[in-house]
């Protein structure tokens, strides 16, 4: 393992010099000569056939270049794939086509493009093209529309149902039977809208006398965009570069392939001139994937003294209205099996129902199924403390996995691969000072105040694969992690990595990682990602896979190139391999310190190659593909601290405490970053964020104005702390951090309000917890005529 | 979000504004523009002629006249809210505009934008309503002055003739032993009034309250002078009891907005809550 002064230092990020000056180049800024601009035309109607689209007036505005329709792309661009086909659950893959041509399914849909010289051009003859709908009745609800006589979506998918899965182990009739109290709970995981700050945008550019198609593109996984958009596009693989520049953010909603990339594409082909495209902020809400939203039924088996025998229930998770690229995995894999949480729970029965209605699809979104889990969980341990009268954090600490049960099987499947629970609880407890909290809590209700103690302990999945669990859970791709070391004559190293961080600053902890192998200054160093022209295929950036794959993959490169180093230092000193060492960037004979070679003299000698070993090629570089053994789990304790004002409903968090265990911490700094990021948009979610839809199926949050991302004035101060304990399986010990703050905070700030609410009675509230919300079930409680 | 084409003007001097505006049809003024720019984006206003008053520099004050405060149009909501002047004379006015927006909007906005356009969710009418300010209105007839309780006629509509200007708001001097505050609920996005109340209470001598003026934004079709609840205070002490009785008073008369974050019935709950605790707050600062 490297342990030296780069690995658990707080560098400073190196992308961000860049990124606050403004001299980030993101896709919007790349101009091309003679670029055109594309503006869709977009449905207004969430369901409706289209009997006709007339675009001679759009035409005929000046500086249009082409306007093309559904009808246009026959045979040029095909139905874009769903990448996640769940097996054993009768998954249904109705076709998405790129344009709708007979029938549109949510509003936002894709009707009609329009190329202009120019962006205003483009929007004026937008506004001209004429579509004649024929407007059908629409459901956006997801237990309304697996209904009979719902209105259905597609003809392939009876009932609206996309997929029946289930998850069950032990015998869950038994634990039922056995139980002293059962607690039930209907919990809805409100629809968020993910708000990247950067929006989707694409620029293509085709040359004819290749073949060779480049899309500049926002994105998460280029690599991931070149396979499924060569099969969209029938551009072969060889000739498609696909190029993610600075992204600025994504939260999942840049991992998936959307439509509007591909038509650009299809639009500079056609035309012979690169094409760009810019979504709008009002585009982005209605067609950059969704997340979360499920409605769900849910019963726990417990016995008086709090032990969880077992928990049954049944998800609905809404999908929108065509299945978006990893959406069947989400509800699934990453959300039914991950409802052990960090309890020894010993059955489970519980089946998720995907749904397809006239929204917006509905993807992975920071997190991606383990919020929706965690925050069941989570208010279910809390309802069954109050039920039985427990405290909350007692009745955890009874049932946590002990850190001598690792690897852990759970009745899911999965294999937990360490944690210390008790640990995280422990440390939280203390800096909260819990006791003196709970104190304040019985005075401040004396005096008709309303304060409650909120707790959140999470496990989570992530590090995302390995690549045969990928294949077995029906994910159509591998997921391991790639790095090509590149030592140059000068002794300079460039770090080429297939994933794409896009905010995370894998740019300074790969850096580091590298770096403290190959013993040269982290100066000497820089990373290069998102292009595939030049760096090896990866799986992309979600999941908090980047650092537990890139890192170890950054790691054996590295290895490999010291490896060839050796040798070729032996073999310049007169020495045997075996008596090599090296240390602080020297090669040097053992016992012999001063029969040196320098890191730089090495490097130049391996491309000079006047005098080589025999077996040893020249040059000096290495790649390395790493699938990983098993996931990471990463866990934790947020511990949050409320107060409501009963005459106006709102919440005001005065204390957070987030404990967090993500393994072994390359960058402090960096990891406070993503756990402040991650808790924001959790409590954000508790309190604000929904996305609304109306019956018709329109969203009546469809702007800044109504949806309520979190600001600074938001948010409160963050404690935060960590545990270390290193994953065993991975050979820096480290197991990912982007996602466990959204995962914990959320139910951490609702079991803190419900805490708050108890002496009314209020047992029960779904999210988000806004002020008129809170202050209506207050009235309620208190039997008012409001 | 790319607004539909216009016609852009900049005049140097509100004559030269007036006439612009007289002559060409369906025009609009920019007066700091981020209620109206964001309108265009989404084109829900394509005025084909757009008026630019940013350049014109005699309308950008704050000064005294006479006993009385005038701020210029074209005054930023940070002039505003920093203005020692303003500060001093008609402190709920500096209140009000520091609870506007962001600083990015408070360093572009402007005073007589805001006014002229006349949200019904906006800062400045409370306060304006309270303190009975004046509005002045320019013409090419010649300048009037209107009352700000008449101003506001309704949703996004004021006293304001289609060729006119406002030109300046003119806040008179407030009576001895006042205080002022102006507390406000704002929308978790919009960062608008779900309810903003501006109190401006003054005391007698014998410590009772002898007026009290209530402005109330965000809860009505346009901002309004909660008459009843001034009644129920007026020679009244200011105690909890007397004032959320009073409160209770806020929303009389007013059919009340009602949208996806806030029903009429909490509304109505929230500007009785925020009423109480302005009346309070100003009567804490009664000087």
């Amino acid at each position: 393992m490297a342990v030296t002064k780069l690995f658990g230092a707080s560098v400073r990020r190196r992308e961000d010099p860049r990124l606050v000056t403004g001299r980030a180049t993101y896709t919007d800024d790349v101009r091309l000569p003679g670029l055109l601009h594309a503006v869709f035309v977009r449905s207004p109607h969430a369901h409706a056939r289209i009997r006709r689209v007339d675009v001679s007036a759009a035409r005929r505005v000046p500086g249009v270049a082409a306007v093309f329709t559904g009808a246009d792309l026959a045979g040029k661009v095909n139905p874009l794939p769903c990448a996640w086909l769940v097996p054993n659950a009768d998954l249904k893959t109705p076709p998405h086509p790129a344009i709708a041509t007979d029938r549109v399914r949510y509003v936002g849909d894709a009707v009609a493009v329009v190329v202009a010289e120019d962006r205003g051009a483009a929007r004026d003859a937008a506004a001209l093209v004429q579509v004649d709908y024929e407007v059908l009745p629409a459901v956006v609800d997801a237990e309304k529309a697996a209904h009979p006589g719902a209105p259905q979506l597609h003809d392939d998918a009876p009932h609206n149902i996309a997929f029946r899965w289930k998850v069950s182990g032990g015998d869950v009739a038994d634990a039922f039977a056995r139980a002293d109290r059962v607690i039930r709970q209907r919990v809805v995981n409100q629809r968020l809208i993910p708000n990247a700050m950067e929006p989707r945008a694409a620029v293509a550019d085709y040359r004819a006398s290749t073949g060779e198609l480049t899309l500049w593109m926002t994105s998460q996984n280029p690599h991931i965009h070149r396979v499924i958009l060569s099969g969209v596009l029938g551009v072969p693989e060889h000739r498609l570069r696909v190029i993610a520049p600075e992204v600025g953010g994504g939260f999942g909603s840049k991992i998936f392939v959307y439509p509007d990339e591909a038509v650009v594409a299809f639009c500079a082909r056609e035309l012979g001139r690169p094409v760009k495209w810019v979504e709008d902020r009002r585009e982005n809400y209605l067609i950059s994937a969704h997340g979360r939203d499920h409605i769900t039924e849910v019963e726990l088996a417990v016995r008086s003294d709090g032990t969880l025998l077992g928990l049954r229930g049944r998800t609905h998770a809404n999908l929108g209205a065509y299945l978006s690229t990893a959406a069947p995995g989400v509800p699934t894999i990453l959300h039914g099996l991950m409802l052990s949480g960090a309890y020894q729970l010993p059955a489970v029965d519980y089946e998720v129902v995907g749904v397809f209605t006239n929204t917006t699809p509905v993807d992975a979104y920071r997190g991606a199924g383990r919020p929706e889990a965690t925050y069941i969980v989570e208010r279910l341990m809390d309802l069954a403390a109050q039920e039985l009268e427990l405290d909350p954090l007692e009745i955890r600490r009874r049932n946590f996995i002990p850190p001598d049960r690792f690897p852990y099987a759970t009745v899911t499947g999965l294999s937990y691969d360490s944690g210390d629970y008790a640990q995280a609880l422990d440390t939280a407890t203390r800096m909260l000072e819990y006791d003196r909290w709970r104190d304040e809590q019985r005075r401040a209700r004396q005096q008709g105040r309303y304060l409650g103690i909120g707790a959140s302990c999470y496990v989570e999945i992530c590090g995302l694969g390995p690549s045969p669990v990928a294949g077995a859970v029906g994910f159509q791709g591998g997921l391991w992690g790639s790095a090509v070391v590149r030592v140059h004559p000068t002794g300079k190293v460039n770090v080429f990595i297939g994933e794409k961080p896009h905010g995370q600053g894998e740019e300074t902890t790969f850096a580091q990682v590298v770096a403290d192998e190959l013993q040269v200054p982290i100066d000497d160093m820089q990373v290069i990602y998102g292009d595939t022209a030049l760096t090896p295929m990866g799986w992309g950036t979600y999941g908090s896979r980047t650092t537990p794959v890139g890192s170890a993959a950054c790691l054996l490169a590295a290895r490999k190139i010291v490896d060839k180093a050796r040798k070729i230092a032996a073999h310049l000193l007169e020495a045997s391999e075996a008596d090599i060492d090296y240390q602080d960037g020297r090669f040097f004979v053992r016992g012999s310190p001063e029969r040196a070679k320098t890191f730089r003299e090495v490097t130049l000698q391996a491309y000079l190659a006047w005098d080589l070993p025999k077996d040893v090629e020249p040059g000096l570089e290495a790649s390395a593909f790493y699938d990983p053994p098993n996931f990471t789990y990463p866990f934790g304790t947020h511990l949050c601290v409320v107060e409501v004002d009963p005459e106006t409903g709102q919440v005001q968090i005065l204390r957070y405490v987030a404990v967090d265990d993500c393994g072994r911490v390359i960058n402090p700094l960096i990891v406070d970053g993503q756990v402040h990021g991650g808790i924001t948009q959790g409590l954000a979610q508790a309190l604000q964020e929904a996305a609304v839809y109306d019956d018709r199926g329109q969203l009546l949050t469809g702007s800044m104005l109504d949806y309520a991302v979190p600001k600074a004035v938001h948010v409160p101060a963050y404690l935060t702390a960590r545990t270390e304990t290193p994953s065993p399986h991975h050979p820096l010990g480290v197991k990912g951090v982007g996602e466990t703050g959204t995962i914990a905070a959320t139910p951490a700030v609702v079991n803190a309000v419900m805490d708050a609410l108890q002496p009314l009675g209020i047992r029960h509230l779904d999210m988000p917890l806004t002020p008129s919300r809170i202050w209506q079930a207050i009235q309620r409680a208190k039997g008012g005529t409001r | 979000m790319i607004p539909a084409q216009f016609e852009y003007h900049r005049p140097e001097t509100v004559a030269e504004a007036l006439q612009l505006l007289q002559r060409l049809p369906d025009a609009r003024l920019l007066a700091g523009g981020h209620s109206l720019l964001p309108m265009m984006k989404l084109r829900l206003a394509t005025p084909a002629h757009l008026i630019d008053l940013g350049r014109i520099g005699d309308l950008r004050y704050i000064r005294e006249e006479g006993a009385a405060v005038a701020i210029g149009a074209l005054a930023t909501h940070w002039m505003v809210e920093s203005s020692p002047l303003v500060r001093q004379k008609a402190p709920v006015l500096a209140e009000a505009a520091g609870r506007i927006g962001d600083i990015q909007v408070r360093n572009l906005g402007t005073i007589g934008g805001s006014l002229a356009h006349a949200d019904p969710a906006a800062d400045y009418p409370a306060a304006v309503v309270a303190l009975e300010a004046e509005i002045a209105a320019e013409g090419l007839g010649g300048r009037r002055t209107v009352k700000a309780t008449e101003f506001f006629t309704g949703l996004f509509a004021t006293a304001l003739q289609p060729t006119e200007i406002l030109v300046q708001i003119t806040v008179p001097p407030l009576p001895a032993r006042t205080g002022g505050a102006y507390l406000k609920f704002p929308h978790p996005a919009s960062g608008f009034a779900v309810v903003g109340v501006a109190a401006v209470v003054t005391m007698d001598r014998q410590g009772r309250c002898e007026r009290a003026r209530i402005g109330i934004t965000g809860v009505g079709p346009a901002a309004y002078r909660a008459a009843a609840v001034e009644e129920a205070l007026a020679g009244a002490e200011l105690d909890e009891r007397t004032v959320a009785a009073a409160a209770q008073r806020a929303a009389d008369g007013v059919e009340v907005n009602e949208d996806l974050f806030a029903s009429a019935d909490y509304r109505r709950n929230l500007v009785q809550v925020f009423t109480r605790r302005a009346v309070l707050a100003a009567a804490q600062r009664v000087t």
